[in-house]
């Protein structure tokens, strides 16, 4: 077995999530490394979709924006952004949804909006994109966050996206008939939410990793299943796939040229 | 029908201050220029009206020439976030702006009521988001058939929509590819509609199913190759993603924004942007 960073195996965990039959729409960032790596690997199937319109999408690099060119070149095909969100999305044709965080809490809830109040912000984010209706309209919804505690919190400053809510029921309570959150893997360890609470419980903890360390790096107590398992380690077929995928983004988007041009 | 232009000329004549305006491009085919010209022309007091403002809306906001804000992604794709929007929320330099926010759906569906001529949008969504806490603007309506209750968001109706596209032919018939965004939805939704292009052409050469806005759909068109950078402009030249990278420096500090302003805005003209992509255009 090679050496891995804990990046490297969090992508990687994550890709093996994905099927070869997924419908994915990816969000940008670490979700958009895991989704390719799932397509680059057991998944060479699979349809990921990215919010600029572009259907079925298979880049050599990854994008430095949703709508860069290479993802719609390498596109099935190139809706509107209307069309995309009402026949896509809305319509119900997307099987997962693969979102970042900003700040998460115990029950999937996401916030990408800002940190602390909405109306005299600290830190002002991006907001939610098309986060919400991800979050609601896609079949289940799969989180990827690097762990800290600032990331991942008691309470969220605002629900930019809907997970579980305040847990058990709530997401039928509002009518929704989506799974939402199903599955998260940070670096540290993949959590899955418990059937009747629906808080995120680590079921597997990569290797190297101890309770301690995924305690240390979280705002809330953290629950363990009580089978706790050991992530099996990147494959070497899994690694290079990664390094070098991620060898041809760095000499895309660095200097002048960009990821079209390489 | 279109009536081919100056960019100078288009501007002056279809934007004025308090306006309400969009400059839609959904990371592709963004109307830098147009947006260029509109800050050099010194209007004022705009609601700026967008899925995914980035760096020109830094740029007006930064400068002084907005007054409220809709949209649903403020950021610098890919880079991080937009530094002088930040300055105006969190500090209210140069002034304090007024933000109304969405999600993309919610704002798709939007422009494309407004284009449908209908005074609102229904779609699925807001379910548990918060966004419909903190802006009035997001109502529910009831399914007459159903009994589900779906949300609601007004159309979008702006005075003007400036959008870049790759090619008018002499009719003025304008043809958009690629990433199309939500740019045709934009134009049919607004009272007026300028469209800068890379080039003007015998005969778009198309297939039966194109992206085309009709001329007669189009208020004024004017050629401005590069007007679309550092965004691109698929087929002519790619993504300046360096310049994205770099607007993060730029934009961090007031001194340097504001002399980088003068130096490529202020004292610039629309016939610069060709330069700016003369070496990106042999790399497409």
């Amino acid at each position: 077995m090679s050496q891995f960073t804990r990046d490297e195996m969090m992508t990687i965990a994550a890709s093996r999530a994905l099927k070869n039959t997924d419908v994915c729409f990816v969000g940008i960032g670490a979700p958009s490394a895991a989704c390719n790596i799932a397509r680059l690997t057991h998944a060479p199937d699979i349809t990921l979709i990215y919010e600029s319109g572009t259907i079925g999408t298979a880049p050599s690099v990854l994008p430095l924006s949703i709508g860069d060119g290479e993802l719609c070149d390498t596109a099935v095909t190139t809706v509107s952004v209307p069309e995309m969100f009402r026949y896509w999305l809305q319509g119900g044709r997307v099987t997962v949804g693969f979102l970042g965080a900003a700040q998460i809490d115990r029950f999937g809830n996401i916030n990408t909006t800002v940190i602390g109040d909405y109306d005299h912000p600290k830190t002002r984010l991006p907001g939610g994109g098309g986060a919400p209706e991800i979050a609601s309209s896609c079949g289940e919804i799969f989180i990827t966050v690097k762990q800290s505690r600032r990331a991942m919190v008691d309470k969220i400053d605002f629900f930019t996206s809907f997970g579980h809510g305040e847990g058990g029921d709530h997401r039928e309570r509002l009518g929704l008939t989506t799974k939402g959150p199903t599955l998260m893997v940070t670096d540290l360890a993949v959590w899955k939410p418990d059937p009747v609470t629906r808080e995120f419980t680590v079921v597997s903890l990569h290797p190297g990793v101890t309770r301690e360390m995924v305690q240390a790096e979280c705002g809330w107590t953290v629950r363990f299943a009580d089978k706790l398992e050991e992530t099996p380690a990147p494959t070497g077929i899994e690694l290079s796939t990664l390094r070098d995928l991620n060898a041809r983004t760095k000499a895309a988007h660095s200097g002048g040229k960009t990821g079209e041009a390489a | 029908m279109a009536k081919f232009m100056t960019l100078p000329e288009a501007v002056a004549q279809n934007l004025s201050s308090g306006d309400t305006v969009a400059f839609e491009g959904f990371t592709h085919l963004i109307p830098h220029a147009s947006a260029h010209e509109a800050i050099r022309q010194g209007v004022k007091d705009l609601t700026l009206v967008r899925m995914t403002p980035d760096v020109i809306y830094d740029q007006l906001i930064g400068i002084g020439a907005v007054r409220k804000l809709i949209f649903s992604y403020a950021g610098n794709p890919g880079v991080g976030l937009l530094r002088r929007l930040r300055g105006a929320v969190e500090n209210g330099w140069p002034h304090a702006i007024e933000i109304e926010e969405h999600s993309h759906a919610a704002m798709a569906n939007a422009y494309e009521a407004g284009a449908s001529g209908l005074p609102f949008a229904v779609f699925r969504g807001y379910k548990g988001a918060e966004l419909a806490r903190v802006n009035p603007n997001i109502r529910s309506v009831t399914c007459p058939f159903t009994g589900e209750q779906l949300a609601a968001v007004p159309a979008i109706r702006p005075d003007v929509t400036f959008i870049h596209a790759q090619k008018a032919d002499r009719k003025g018939n304008v043809l958009i590819e690629g990433i199309i965004g939500v740019q045709k939805e934009a134009v049919l939704a607004a009272k007026r509609s300028v469209v800068t292009v890379e080039e003007i052409v015998d005969d778009l050469s198309t297939h039966p199913n194109a992206c085309v806005l009709p001329g007669w759909a189009v208020t004024a068109i004017c050629l401005v190759p590069g007007g679309a950078h550092p965004s691109y402009a698929h087929g002519y030249y790619p993504r300046d993603n360096a310049s994205y990278i770099a607007w993060d420096k730029i934009a961090a500090d007031r001194d340097t924004f504001l002399a980088w302003m003068k130096e490529n805005v202020l004292d610039a003209t629309p016939e610069d942007f060709a330069g700016r992509i003369k070496d990106l255009r042999s790399a497409a």
